[in-house]
Parts: structure tokens; C-alpha cells; sequence
């Protein structure tokens, strides 16, 4: 997980997160320059304030202070020393800028999706995941877009940025030298979950990022039974921006207490399998009562396997969990008969069926 | 003249010296509510507006402190995350389009800007409460939509999420829209008003550096303000009939929304500290008894910054996707434009060098602003730099450095100016002490406030964040500045009961307590007559020629009024000599 | 204003003589003493001190209102030519859908309409009070000309289903403002889904690559050209409105002899202001309808 859990911190400085990525020094450099600039600028105009308010203070109210002859010169050196100094620091910005900003050609690229509130990542093996992997050294770019508004990419200690935005793409590059986990947050504005629109960045070591793409990465569900793997979907597709399990109404209805009830935003049927599939894929299917449609569509981020384990979790939440949501998968079993919508009939989480009584549906 | 010993000893009793008392006075004549909501009289149009800035400056103050307090935690604090999008979007469109855009030009600038050039009134006077109504309804559109559920889109309604939004945009849009009418008849009417209005002998090298200012601003006020009108008849259109030129899904372009906000609220951002640098130079001058260093220098710097001021609106875009090559341009000329500022604080430091420098609470605000304005500037640079700017955009850094302009810089100038001219407006005298510590409050609370945000965002803490769940060792930052709110708000209380106290038991404000020699002060009773002067004056020398008037005779010291030619009706004044030896002549009876 | 005026006056200024205001009944020749001592002409307001400034002030006061005017039109033409530059093919395309003809009769109407606005002004200043009135007449007229032409515009469009931005409809089949049919769309799903897939998929490079030759009406952004045309002629004619209004009020004060060659300010800035709203139909024309 992230590292830092202080404000003074290894390789932080008072201004400055730690550098993270290779470009990092050239803009601390010139943030650095700007600042010690800056202080002595300012205070020498705080002394000149103090002194001059000091030293010229009314002593009398008859003062009658003369005139003061303007000097041409010191006019015109206060206008051109600074006009220089900006200058400076105009190239050395611009400099700075043209070397962070072009990716190397031989940057490995990864497309990134923003939407809210969650990023997913997507290799150029067709593998997504919420969590973006890279190996250590090596410059990667990122082809970013937008599935909804604007958002923003940021990872402060890569000294990186830019905005995501629906229907164009933008890009960024890094390259990070050390392994380690990286902190990506949201900057431009993007609605209630804004603040929650983090992720992470893992640097890792090559074989261990090769291991990451053969393995479908990370895929953390599939050594666990289905109702963990889909409490943690919960988390890490950020379900929980908008979803609480307490029964609590946020931005969209609760999953507590909705199984096997009839359907929001329906007239006929309950909350089975196949409600949770078609809200997942298409969220415009149903308007829970109350609610705006404000959720984007998961087609392509969850596969079967996750929509399942996610109805497991709801299952779970509501005690209505099936002995297969609880049981871990065997090596064997295809990863969709567990608890999905195409799952056999009379199978595992069908809400007519008395619970834990159907032992067939078990791998075992 | 009045010679010393006579108006010191008129003083302790009357405030006034024989002959001078006020004889009219515009806040009494006429009377009635209705004669002020139908007046064309600028200086009640400017007390009207005086209040209802001071209104949404409560409001917007609020609203601030609210947001402070939510994260003064980890987590829910006191609000929901929706409702804290709603108030920090509330607060900043209450302070930018309700308070600090109307706020020095539509108060001061009214009350002030015929007197200083000696003329009766603005040019259009009903233009002129036009504008207050136009104001008002603007406000009222604004207001409709609070009611029904407020707005989420952030101060600067990017699109498409201003389109998307469940909240009340339409009306919002339309009230800045209106709004934006009112400002653009202030500009209007100033800009004609010192065109054309100027009293005899008010020469433009004479105009006093406030008015410089304001003729910047109007200059922008005209030429930014339609565009943000068009840009929010295009947001209502596209959320009323789904227009789609802002929309990405119908082929719209969502950046450039954000080209024509900037065109227009960058400027913006000049319309709102160049009036605050007009009053600085007047408190310099004045309180330091010295003509302002490098008048023409100050004034043609506002100028120029009025100028280039519209040629950098995409500095606020250079992560946004714009192309590269149009980022280093406007970094470019941003950075030029820094150059006029800085000539600036040098001019008002250099105009206290062999002064008598006399430290009255309109002066602390002064010098408070030089500080903090010196620090908002070169932070500026910081974010005016293209490789620096990727780091910094959309962080606490980039919230901390407006702050530090417009609340460091135009709100504290403005109440330094609001002090400075309390006697003229009001007739009463401020209580001094309450004055000072009001002065010490505000500078210690907003620099506690937002110095340690500099720190936040270069650390990595994003704008608009409602909890920072990531980032939990950003909290004792956070509530440093929470507490640094606290005492802020505190100091602007003792200014709102030290003003509502004066003007009950507030002493009798003389005719011209600092000894300033501009016309506001020179020229007129306070509070002024309702036509401001008896007699066209004739002006004979600059703003600041403190040695031409006040000679060496002791006059004009502060407690003693300087002299005031001809300022009661009916005065028994043939004709008023000046310095220089003209003579004004004497009018008809 | 007067009223005000006229009572605080006469507190502050005992020394004035005789009546005091200086509107409603005014006439050239009526003098009024204001608190100066000095006669002054009737319309002269009290804040000014001469006829000359009042002028002055007022027609400078005009030509920075139509800077602002300009302004707001501004950012429509730089929408206008950020969205042609995006997408050539559709611009040309869509264009072919406003009628020419009509346009170039509105043009017409609308130069004429400047020639008898400035007819009007010179009847003023020549004190010819009949050349004055009936040329304002003619001017309202041949404003209301323009927009009845618009209106039959606007229905025509309305009837095809051609609407602004999302609502842009204009169904396989329908006859075209040029007589064209409209073909229907091969495939005919594309229309729906191509705006779906276009909001995800479409990059920066290729806008306007969903624009098929011969066929701009599968493209859904179609109805951005339509939403420029809308917007822009719209808040064109909405200031032809304004300017009707403006001058039946001249038309309605000259009948009743309130201009002459001494006093006509308020028919130079309307007039200023009407020759503003003609230039800018004058680039919206050859922009919208021609190329």
C-alpha cells in the first residue's frame, strides 16, 4: 500500500512530496529556483515596509515632508531587472516543460480510463485492471479518456498532470526508477466522489510485471470465494462511492436489505442475479425511485466472474449468502457457474430458493 | 484658510471650523425610501451598493468558514460530500460575481469617482441605478437557484459536468449572465464620466491614481464582460435545449467553454485587484504625506495590465489539453504581465522613503496588502511556469494564491479604502483602536489561513476535495488553517461592529481628516453635499501635491482641516486664491 | 429624476429662479435658469454643464455599448470558425439547407433599412420633421419585413425537423429546403450508435471523420451547425426586436416634435445602434448562407 503516512517523510522536503519519477528534479529545480527567488523578494519588500514605516514614522502632525525627486534611473532598473528575471524564469519553465512533457519513443503505453469516480487501466494486452502496474525503469505512456466529465490525472510525486477528457485523448509519460507504491489523485472537479477518485501506481521489478500480465495481474478474486472477491470489488471499482452496505441512502440506493425484494425502478420481479447483472451493464435499465441516473456502465470493466462475485457480496450482506458464495473456487471449476446469471437453473442465489439448502451447486 | 490654532480649538467642540459645518447632507436630503431607491444621486447608488456587497461578502464568508470546518477532520465533518460541492461552488460564486467584481468599483469607484474629478454625478445617473437594479435582479436569478437546491459545479461551470449535473445551473448561468450587464453600464459610465466629466483644470496627469484604476477597469469591464455573457447564454441554452457546442457526446468541445470562461475571467481577475491598487496608491500617498512615487509609472502600469490582461487567459489551461505551443505563449506573456505589478510595490515602497509616515488603520491595511500582494505575485510566477504549473494546477497552491491577491490584496485594500473614506461617507469617525485591531486580526488570520495552503498544495493536496482520505497527514495543515479562518472571521466582525458602532457614537467626522488633498476631501463637506459642490471646483494642482497646498502654515494635519474652499452654501468667498497664483473666479450669484 | 432633482435644487440653491425641470414639456426653444444663474436648454441635464458635453458623453457612451455588442458576437463567430474548421465537410453540407434566396432578400431589407435610419438623422439635423418621422416609420417597417422572412425561415426548418444540436432530426424521406430527398442511412444504425461510439472512441484527430460524404444527416453533429445558425441568428434578431422598439419610441417623440437640429442625440446613438445590428447580418449572411 501507500507508504506515507506523515508529513515529514523520506525524500519530502517542506515544499516538495519526494520525486518519484525521473523528470521530478528538473521541475523541483525550477520550483526550487522560484522559491528562494521568491523569499528573498519578499522579504526584502516585508524589511523595506518595517524599515521605511520605522524610519519615516510622523513624528509631529506639522510634518511637511519635501518632495522627493523621482530617479530615472532606479524607475528603469526596477522595471528591467525583474523583466529579466522572468524572463529566466520563462525558459528555464519552458525548458523544463519540453523535456517532462515529450514521451521517449520507446515508451510502453497503457490506456487509461477516467470516469466516476475510479480509473481503470488497460494494457496492450487487453488486460484491465483498477490498479495501474508498471515495471521499474521503464518510461511508460498513458493514453488517457474520459467516460464521463472531466477529470484530471495527477500523481504528486511523479510531478505529473493533466486533464481527461470525453471524446479526445491526452496524454502523460513517466518513468519511474524505484519500486514502490505511488498515489494517483483527481484534480479537476468531477462531482460527489471527487475527493475518492484515487488509485495507485505499483512499480515493481520486470519479472514481476511480466508475472503481473501473463496472470491477468493482481486477478486478486481468483483464489477467493465469491463473496470476498466481490467485497473487494466493492472497494476497488469504488462501488462504495455511491453504494453503502448499511442501509444508508448515498448517491445511489443502499445494498443492504435489497435482495430478493421487489425491484427498484421495476414492476415486476425482485433483485436476483439478473437485476444485479443488467444495473451493472446497464445502469439506465432501472431508476431506483428517489435516485438520479447518475452511474456509468460497467460493460467491459467486470467480467462475469466479478458481476457474480458482486451479487454474491449483496447475497452476503443480506444473509442470504449460498454455501458456493462462501466456498473457495476449485482450480477446475469455469469461472461462471459460480453464482452468475447464466448459472444453471434452480442454481446457486436464486432468491426463491431457501438458502444453503441446494448442495448440488458445491465444487466440492 | 483656517489657521491652526483656530481649527484645532473648533475641533474638541464642533469638528468643523466656522463656516465649514455641512449644510446639506446627501444621506438626508431627501428623505424616505423611496428617495432612494429611485435616487440617481451616485453616492446613495454607491452606499446601496456598499450594503449589498457587504451582504454576500456575510454570505460568501460563511460559506467559506463551512468549508474550513469540514476539514478540520478526516471524513464527514458537518456535511454530506454533495452539499459541501454546493457550498464551496456557493462560496465562489458569491464572492466572485455577487461581492468582489461590484465590490471597490461599484461602492468606491461610485461614490468617489465624480467627486474626485469634480463633476455633479456620472455622466448617466439612471444608467447608473440601472445598473443596481440589473445588479439585484441578477442576484435574484442567483437566489432562485439557491433556494431550489444550490449549484455543484464549481465557480467555474466546466462543462460537460455543468451540463450533467442534477442541480439548478440554468438559473445560476442566467444570473451571472445579468449580473454581467450591470458591470458592463458601470465600466460604460465610468469610462464616459472621466472622458468627459472632468472638472476645470483636471488634467489626466491629475487625475488621482484611483481613477487611473478605474478607468483600467472599466476598460476590461467592457471588453471581458460580454463574452462571459455569451458563454452563459450558451451554458442555458445547452442545458435548456441540449445545443451541444460544449457537449462532447453532439460533437461539442468541452475546452473550449474553458477558453471563453478564461477570456473572460481572466480579465476578470483584474477587474478585481486594479481598483484595490487604485486605493492603495491613494492611502500611500496620502498617509505617507508624499507625492506617489513614479505617478506616471503607476498609472500607465494599470493600464498595461488592463491590456495584457486579456492576452493570458490560457495560463489557467495549460493541463487541460490545450496545444503546447499556445501554453508556452500564454505563459509567456503572463509572465510580462507580472512586470507592471512589481513596478508597482516598488513605487508605493519608494513613495514612504522621506515621508511622514503616519500608521492610521488605513494605512496597516495598506502596508498589510503590499505584503500580502508581494506574495500572491511571486507565487504567481511560481504558477505562471509552464514545468511548475503541471505540478501545481488545481492544488490548494493555486486556491492559496488567489486568496492571497484577492483577499490579501482587494479585500484588505478595500478595507483600507472603507476605512479611509468611513468619514466621508458616513460623517463619523471609526474607532481608531478598533481599527488597528481589526487591521492585526485580519493579517494574522489570513496569512495563518493560507500561507500553510501553499505548503498543502505543493505537497500534492487537490482543490475541491471535499475529505482527503489519501492524504491523512495533510490534517494538522488543514487545521492550522481552519483556526487561522477563525481568527479572520473574527477581525471582520470587529470591522462590521466598529462601523455599525460609528455610525451611532461614531465622533463627528471633520471635512478632511487626513489632510488629503484630493477633491473628495479638499472640496467637499463630509458627508458631501447632494451635489457634491456648490461650485464647479477648479482644479490647480495633482493629487498628491501635499507641499503646494498645505504650503508651511500647519494646516491639514489630521486633526485640523485642511483647507476647504468654498465648501458651505453660500459662503461669503469672492474668490479662492491657490498656491500657484491663479485665482478661481468667481461665479455667478 | 426630474422631480427629485427640482426639490433637492431648490433647498440647496436658494439663489435659483424661476421653474425648474427639465424634460416631459421640453422644446427647443424653452430656456430654463438652472441653479448656475444661466439659462439652460430644456433637455439639458442638470449634471451637465453644456449641451456640447451632453452630446458628447452620450454618443461616446453609444459607440462603447456597440464595442460590447461586438464582443458578445465575437465569441459566437470564434464558435462559429473553431466548429468549421472541425468539420469542413458538414459546414458546407449543412449550409445548403438555408435558403439563399430569403437570406439575400433579408440582406436587402436590412441595407435599406440603414439608408433610411441614417435619412432619418439627417432630417433631424436639417430640422425636416417629415423626412425625420417617416423615415423612422419605414425603418420599423422594413425591420418587421426581416423578421417575418426570418420567422417563415425558422418555421420551414421547424416543419424538416431541423432543430438545434440533440433534437436535430430529418427523417429519410423528407424534400430538403434544396428539393433533395433525404436517403435514407446505410446502415440505418448508425446514426443512433455512431453518437455513442463517437463520445467514447473519437480522438482529437479524426472530428469529423463520422461526416459521410452525401449523407450529413446520419451525422449527429449535424445539429451543431444548426445550434450556431440558431444561436447566432437568433440574438441577431432578438436585437432587431430591441431596435424595433427603440425606434417606434423615436418615431412616437418625433411625431411630437421632440428632435431638431439643436437636440437630436437619441437619434444619432439608435441610429449608431442600427447600423451595428445591419453590419453584423452582413457577415452572418455571406458566413451562414454562402460559403
Amino acid at each position: 500500500m501507500y507508504e506515507r503516512t506523515e508529513f515529514w517523510t523520506e525524500g519530502a522536503s517542506l515544499w516538495l512530496p519526494p520525486q518519484g519519477s525521473t523528470t521530478a528534479h528538473e521541475i523541483d529545480a525550477l520550483f526550487n529556483f522560484i522559491l528562494w527567488t521568491s523569499t528573498v523578494l519578499t522579504i526584502g519588500v516585508a524589511v523595506g515596509i518595517v524599515y521605511l514605516a520605522w524610519r519615516y514614522r510622523r513624528r509631529s502632525p506639522a510634518d511637511r515632508p519635501v518632495p522627493v525627486k523621482e530617479s530615472k534611473a532606479l524607475e528603469l532598473s526596477w522595471s528591467i531587472i525583474p523583466t529579466l528575471l522572468v524572463l529566466v524564469v520563462f525558459f528555464w519553465g519552458f525548458r523544463a516543460y519540453v523535456g517532462t512533457s515529450i514521451p521517449p519513443v520507446d515508451a510502453y503505453v497503457v490506456n487509461v480510463k477516467g470516469q466516476k469516480w475510479f480509473w481503470t487501466f488497460e494494457y496492450p494486452t487487453g488486460l484491465n485492471t483498477d490498479e495501474l502496474v508498471v515495471p521499474e525503469g521503464q518510461p511508460v505512456k498513458l493514453v488517457m479518456t474520459s467516460q464521463d466529465v472531466l477529470h484530471s490525472f495527477y500523481v504528486p510525486e511523479f510531478r505529473i498532470k493533466m486533464d481527461v477528457l470525453p471524446n479526445r485523448y491526452t496524454y502523460v509519460w513517466f518513468n519511474a526508477p524505484a519500486r514502490g507504491v505511488y498515489q494517483i489523485v483527481c484534480t479537476e472537479y468531477c462531482g460527489t466522489g471527487h475527493s475518492n477518485m484515487g488509485g495507485h501506481i505499483r512499480v515493481v521489478g520486470r519479472d514481476e510485471f511480466y508475472e503481473f500480465l501473463r496472470t491477468g495481474g493482481g486477478d486478486a478474486g481468483a483464489d477467493l470465494p465469491p463473496a470476498e472477491y466481490g467485497e473487494q470489488l466493492y472497494t476497488s471499482k469504488r462501488c462504495n462511492t455511491c453504494h453503502t452496505v448499511d442501509g444508508t441512502s448515498a448517491t445511489g440506493p443502499s445494498w443492504l436489505g435489497i435482495w430478493g425484494q421487489p425491484r427498484p425502478g421495476s414492476t415486476s420481479g425482485v433483485v436476483d442475479d439478473n437485476y444485479i447483472r443488467e444495473s451493472v451493464l446497464d445502469p439506465a435499465a432501472f431508476i431506483a425511485p428517489g435516485f438520479q441516473p447518475q452511474m456509468p456502465s460497467y460493460e467491459g470493466q467486470l467480467d462475469d466472474r466479478a458481476i457474480g462475485a458482486i451479487a454474491a457480496y449483496i447475497r452476503q450482506i443480506n444473509g442470504a449468502a449460498t454455501p458456493a458464495d462462501l466456498a473457495p473456487p476449485g482450480g477446475a471449476a469455469p469461472a461462471d457457474t459460480l453464482g452468475t446469471a447464466d448459472a444453471p437453473e434452480g442454481g446457486a442465489g436464486d432468491p426463491s430458493e431457501p438458502v444453503g439448502l441446494d448442495e448440488a451447486q458445491q465444487n466440492e | 484658510m483656517a489657521t491652526t490654532s483656530q481649527a484645532a480649538t473648533a475641533v474638541a467642540t464642533a469638528a468643523y471650523p466656522p463656516g465649514h459645518e455641512p449644510v446639506h447632507n446627501y444621506l438626508k436630503e431627501p428623505k424616505g425610501i423611496k428617495s432612494w431607491l429611485l435616487t440617481v444621486d451616485h453616492k446613495r447608488i454607491g452606499i446601496m451598493y456598499l450594503i449589498s456587497v457587504a451582504v454576500a461578502f456575510a454570505i460568501g464568508g460563511i460559506l467559506a468558514l463551512l468549508v474550513r470546518a469540514e476539514l478540520f477532520t478526516l471524513g464527514p465533518t458537518l456535511m454530506e460530500a454533495d452539499t459541501y460541492n454546493r457550498v464551496f461552488t456557493m462560496h465562489g460564486i458569491v464572492m466572485v460575481f455577487a461581492f468582489i467584481i461590484p465590490s471597490i468599483m461599484a461602492t468606491l469607484g461610485n461614490f468617489l469617482l465624480p467627486i474626485m474629478i469634480g463633476a455633479k454625478d456620472v455622466a448617466f445617473p439612471r444608467l447608473n441605478l440601472a445598473s443596481l437594479y440589473i445588479y439585484w435582479l441578477g442576484m435574484l436569478f442567483a437566489l432562485s437557484s439557491v433556494v431550489t437546491g444550490g449549484v455543484d459545479t464549481g465557480w467555474t461551470f466546466y462543462t460537460p459536468y455543468s451540463k450533467e449535473t442534477g442541480t439548478f445551473v440554468l438559473m445560476m448561468g442566467l444570473g451571472v449572465f445579468i449580473a454581467g450587464f450591470s458591470s458592463i453600464l458601470t465600466g460604460l459610465n465610468f469610462i464616459v464620466t472621466i472622458h468627459k466629466m472632468r472638472a476645470p483644470g483636471m488634467t489626466w496627469n491629475r487625475l488621482p491614481l484611483f481613477l487611473w484604476s478605474v478607468y483600467a477597469t472599466s476598460i476590461v469591464q467592457i471588453l471581458a464582460t460580454p463574452v462571459i455573457g455569451i458563454t452563459m447564454v450558451l451554458l442555458a441554452l445547452e442545458r435548456a435545449l441540449s445545443i451541444g457546442i460544449f457537449d462532447p457526446a453532439l460533437g461539442g468541445d468541452p475546452v473550449l467553454f474553458q477558453h471563453f470562461f478564461w477570456f473572460y475571467s481572466h480579465p476578470a481577475v483584474y477587474i478585481m485587484i486594479l481598483p484595490a491598487f487604485g486605493i492603495i496608491s491613494e492611502l500611500m500617498g496620502t498617509f505617507s504625506r508624499q507625492k506617489v512615487y513614479g505617478y506616471r509609472a503607476v498609472a500607465l502600469s494599470s493600464l498595461a495590465i488592463a491590456l495584457l490582461g486579456f492576452l493570458v487567459w490560457g495560463h489557467h489551461m495549460f493541463t487541460s489539453g490545450q496545444s503546447p505551443l499556445s501554453s508556452v505563449v500564454f505563459s509567456m506573456i503572463s509572465f510580462l504581465i507580472g512586470v507592471p505589478s512589481g513596478i508597482k510595490v516598488f513605487n508605493w515602497l519608494a513613495t514612504m522613503f522621506r515621508g511622514s509616515v503616519w500608521l492610521q488603520t488605513p494605512m496597516l491595511y495598506a502596508l498589510s496588502f503590499l505584503f500580502q500582494f508581494t506574495i500572491g505575485g511571486v507565487t504567481g510566477i511560481m504558477v505562471g511556469a509552464l514545468a511548475a504549473d503541471i505540478h501545481l494546477h488545481d492544488t490548494y497552491f493555486v486556491v492559496s494564491h488567489f486568496h492571497y491577491v484577492m483577499m490579501g490584496g482587494t479585500v484588505v485594500s478595500l478595507l483600507g479604502g472603507l476605512h479611509y473614506w468611513w468619514p466621508k461617507m458616513t460623517g463619523r469617525l471609526y474607532n481608531e483602536r478598533l481599527g488597528k485591531l481589526s487591521a492585526l486580526l485580519v493579517f494574522l488570520g489570513f496569512n495563518m489561513t493560507f500561507f500553510v495552503q501553499f505548503i498543502m498544495g505543493s505537497q500534492g493536496m487537490p482543490r475541491r476535495y471535499y475529505d482527503y482520505p489519501d492524504m491523512p497527514w495533510m490534517q494538522p495543515l488543514h487545521q492550522l488553517s481552519t483556526v487561522g479562518s477563525w481568527i479572520l472571521g473574527l477581525g471582520l466582525l470587529v470591522v462590521l461592529v466598529n462601523g455599525l458602532w460609528s455610525l451611532r457614537r461614531g465622533k463627528l467626522a471633520p471635512g478632511n481628516p487626513w489632510g488629503a488633498v484630493t477633491l473628495e476631501w479638499s472640496y467637499c463637506t463630509s458627508p458631501p453635499d447632494p451635489h457634491n459642490f456648490h461650485r464647479t471646483p477648479l482644479v490647480t494642482h495633482g493629487p498628491y501635491d501635499f507641499h503646494a497646498v498645505l504650503g508651511g502654515d500647519g494646516a491639514g494635519d489630521g486633526h485640523d482641516p485642511a483647507p476647504i474652499p468654498d465648501v458651505a452654501v453660500g459662503a461669503p468667498q469672492e474668490s479662492v486664491s491657490v498656491e500657484d497664483g491663479t485665482t478661481q473666479p468667481t461665479q455667478p450669484k | 429624476m426630474a422631480s427629485h432633482s427640482t426639490a433637492s435644487l431648490a433647498v440647496a440653491h436658494p439663489q435659483v429662479q424661476g421653474v425648474y425641470g427639465h424634460d416631459e414639456h421640453g422644446h427647443e426653444d424653452l430656456m430654463l435658469i438652472g441653479h448656475d444663474g444661466e439659462p439652460h436648454p430644456a433637455h439639458l441635464q442638470h449634471h451637465f454643464v453644456s449641451a456640447e458635453q451632453q452630446f458628447s458623453a452620450s454618443k461616446l457612451g453609444m459607440w462603447l455599448f456597440l464595442v460590447t455588442e461586438i464582443l458578445l458576437f465575437g465569441g459566437l463567430f470564434v464558435a462559429y470558425t473553431i466548429f468549421r474548421a472541425w468539420y469542413p465537410e458538414l459546414y458546407a453540407e449543412a449550409s445548403t439547407q438555408l435558403d439563399t434566396v430569403m437570406g439575400a432578400i433579408n440582406t436587402l431589407v436590412l441595407l435599406t433599412s440603414s439608408l433610411t435610419v441614417a435619412w432619418a438623422i439627417r432630417g433631424a439635423q436639417t430640422d425636416n420633421q417629415k423626412v425625420l418621422f417617416w423615415n423612422l416609420v419605414i425603418t420599423v417597417a422594413l425591420a418587421g419585413t426581416f423578421m417575418v422572412v426570418k420567422y417563415f425561415e425558422y418555421t420551414h426548418k421547424f416543419d424538416l425537423g431541423i432543430y438545434p444540436g440533440e433534437h436535430f432530426v430529418l427523417e429519410p424521406g423528407t424534400t430538403t429546403v434544396t428539393g433533395e430527398v433525404v436517403e435514407p442511412l446505410v446502415p440505418a444504425a448508425e446514426g443512433g450508435a455512431g453518437a455513442e461510439a463517437g463520445h467514447a472512441e473519437a480522438g482529437a484527430g479524426d472530428h469529423g471523420a463520422h461526416a459521410r460524404e452525401g449523407a450529413i444527416f446520419s451525422d449527429p453533429r449535424a445539429g451543431i451547425f444548426f445550434a450556431i445558425y440558431y444561436v447566432m441568428t437568433g440574438i441577431h434578431g432578438l436585437h432587431v426586436i430591441i431596435g424595433m422598439v427603440a425606434i417606434s419610441i423615436l418615431a412616437w417623440n418625433a411625431r411630437r416634435g421632440r428632435y431638431s437640429s439643436v437636440y437630436y442625440t437619441p437619434v444619432e446613438n439608435v441610429g449608431l445602434y442600427w447600423h451595428v445590428v445591419d453590419i453584423i447580418w452582413i457577415f452572418l449572411f455571406p458566413l451562414m448562407y454562402l460559403i
